[in-house]
């Protein structure tokens, strides 16, 4: 079944890929616009052989993961400390649900102005946009600790950092987790647009230079490194989540992505 | 906290204390980049309104309804056909994969090619980057229909549109929804991108604009109704899918008090 399934897909993308080069070579569509899948390729093993683009790369990889270290740090902390008081939580929720849905692009003619094209540029918008996807899931999480075990804990007498850390964070670690895969795809997301528009060095940068300069085949090449990426973190994310769930398996009401 | 009134006064008291604070530590403020509040405020009104707000902020709410209009139609209905047939859904899923993870602000220079610099190419980005949550959460929807029902429905006869109408979409509806609120921040990112690149009006332009000439009032003026913007479009949003989805948060919150 698994096997049927992984070949259905291999063709899936070979058809994919053929019609890529197909599509352009019969003229279909003008070839300055869609070029081939084989010279995208061509381009893509230039670029691989390019030592700037692995600079790029390493510039890129270093904003979405500091990025994603202080969005997940802050998210989790805040989070933990907003919900284990009543009080804040009441006082934050009209708060948070104000400043979550601004557009974290709004930011950029700050970062610009503040920062320049410097990483501090694409740290702000990386981690603006992926702190409220952790909190939100670490206040959900904690929300949902079975009332049953908190009182249990409390009767036996333990104390708000053991009942902190053997309560509510192995139940509220799903939730986690989800916030943590969803704040890694928004920060690659974010780190790449804010090297397209600011100009912060990166693929995003790259990809905007070839742009401008009519590269039109390595631009592809660059769109795809970011989609494979992407891919990658995805596949990253999810196996970081099993493992650390691989005690607890049972389908949490997860949000699909 | 059980009437009206305690419960407005908890939920306003930290953003008033937040922009009292804010106010009066900017007050006497020289730094340019930081002008005070009271300056912001002033000048909101005098920037957003008449002919600014025909020529930019109407323009760029066009272009994003219409874009995640198209995503949202294409999404549901492409999603709805892969998955239904588990052939085709093994067949698209590695491709629909990659496409998803490519970041869609990249797009901008890749449609730019196609469709120029105008209305259309921002639409066809704004769409094209929306369609992808849409599409993978109708997929998932479409393919958890509790095959209980579904089993009824044709031992009823009932297929078709008839079953669509009445057994698919409806069961999908609750991951239908999840999709159309991330492609609405999507959409929001991308309609502000794609006029920061190449456009000659727009919110995203102006603002923009006003960072470039050292309009520092303005500009952040400009940040504050994007912000705006992304809140009332998400409180629009949840009244929306309350109405839509009213049913399926009943008949949770049911099976959640009797658990």
């Amino acid at each position: 079944m698994r096997g049927t399934n992984a070949l259905l897909g291999a063709a899936g993308l070979a058809v994919f890929l053929a019609l890529g080069e197909a599509v352009p070579r019969l003229g279909l569509v003008k070839d300055e616009y869609f070029p081939p899948t084989s010279r995208i390729a061509d381009a893509l093993a230039t670029e691989l052989a390019d030592e700037a683009f692995w600079t790029a790369l390493g510039d890129t990889l270093t904003g979405w993961a500091l990025g994603l270290t202080i969005a997940v740090t802050a998210g989790i902390l805040a989070g933990v400390l907003i919900s284990v008081t009543p009080y804040l939580r009441a006082a934050t929720a009209s708060t948070i649900e104000f400043l979550r849905p601004i557009p974290s692009v709004a930011l950029i003619p700050l970062a610009v102005l503040l920062f320049g094209t410097d990483l501090r540029s694409v740290l702000l918008l990386v981690v603006y946009a992926s702190f409220w996807q952790v909190l939100i899931q670490v206040m959900y999480g904690v929300r949902d600790v079975d009332p049953v075990a908190e009182e249990t804990a409390r009767s036996y007498g333990l104390g708000t950092w053991a009942r902190i850390r053997h309560v509510l964070w192995p139940s509220a670690l799903p939730y986690v987790m989800t916030g943590v895969r969803l704040a890694a795809t928004v920060a690659l997301i974010l780190a790449v647009t804010a090297e397209l528009v600011i100009g912060a060095p990166g693929l995003g940068a790259r990809i905007a230079v070839a742009q401008t300069s009519q590269a039109v085949p390595e631009m592809y090449a660059l769109v795809v490194v970011t989609g494979l990426l992407g891919l990658l973190i995805n596949v990253g994310a999810r196996t970081v989540e099993r493992r650390a769930l691989s005690w607890h398996q049972s389908v949490r009401g997860e949000v699909a992505v | 906290m059980k009437g009206l009134l305690p419960r407005l006064s908890v939920a306003v008291a930290l953003p008033a204390l937040l922009v009292a604070l804010w106010w009066l530590a900017s007050d006497d403020n020289t730094d340019i980049y930081w002008p005070s509040l009271r300056t912001i405020l002033t000048t909101f009104p005098d920037v957003w309104t008449g002919e600014r707000w025909r020529d930019d902020v109407l323009p760029s709410l066009l272009r994003l309804s219409a874009g995640y209009a198209c995503a949202a139609v294409a999404g549901v209905a492409l999603g709805t056909v892969i998955g239904s047939y588990r052939r085709v859904r093994a067949v698209c899923e590695p491709v629909l994969e990659f496409l998803r993870a490519v970041p869609p602000p990249v797009l901008v220079p890749v449609i730019m090619l196609f469709a120029g610099i105008g209305d259309t190419m921002k639409i066809a980005v704004i769409a094209s980057g929306c369609v992808w949550p849409i599409l993978l959460n109708t997929v998932e929807g479409v393919r958890a229909v509790d095959s209980v029902m579904s089993e009824t429905a044709r031992s009823y006869d009932i297929t078709g549109v008839a079953r669509l109408r009445h057994v698919v979409l409806p069961s999908a509806s609750p991951q239908i929804f999840a999709g159309l609120r991330q492609a609405l921040s999507i959409g929001i990112i991308l309609m502000v991108i794609s006029e920061m690149f190449a456009a000659s009006n727009g919110l995203g332009f102006t603002v923009v604009q006003f960072q470039r000439g050292f309009a520092i009032p303005e500009m952040w003026t400009g940040i504050l109704l994007l912000g705006l913007l992304g809140f009332v479009l998400s409180v629009v949003f949840r009244l929306v899918e309350r109405r839509v989805l009213g049913w399926y948060h009943g008949l949770r919150d049911v099976s959640r008090r009797s658990s």
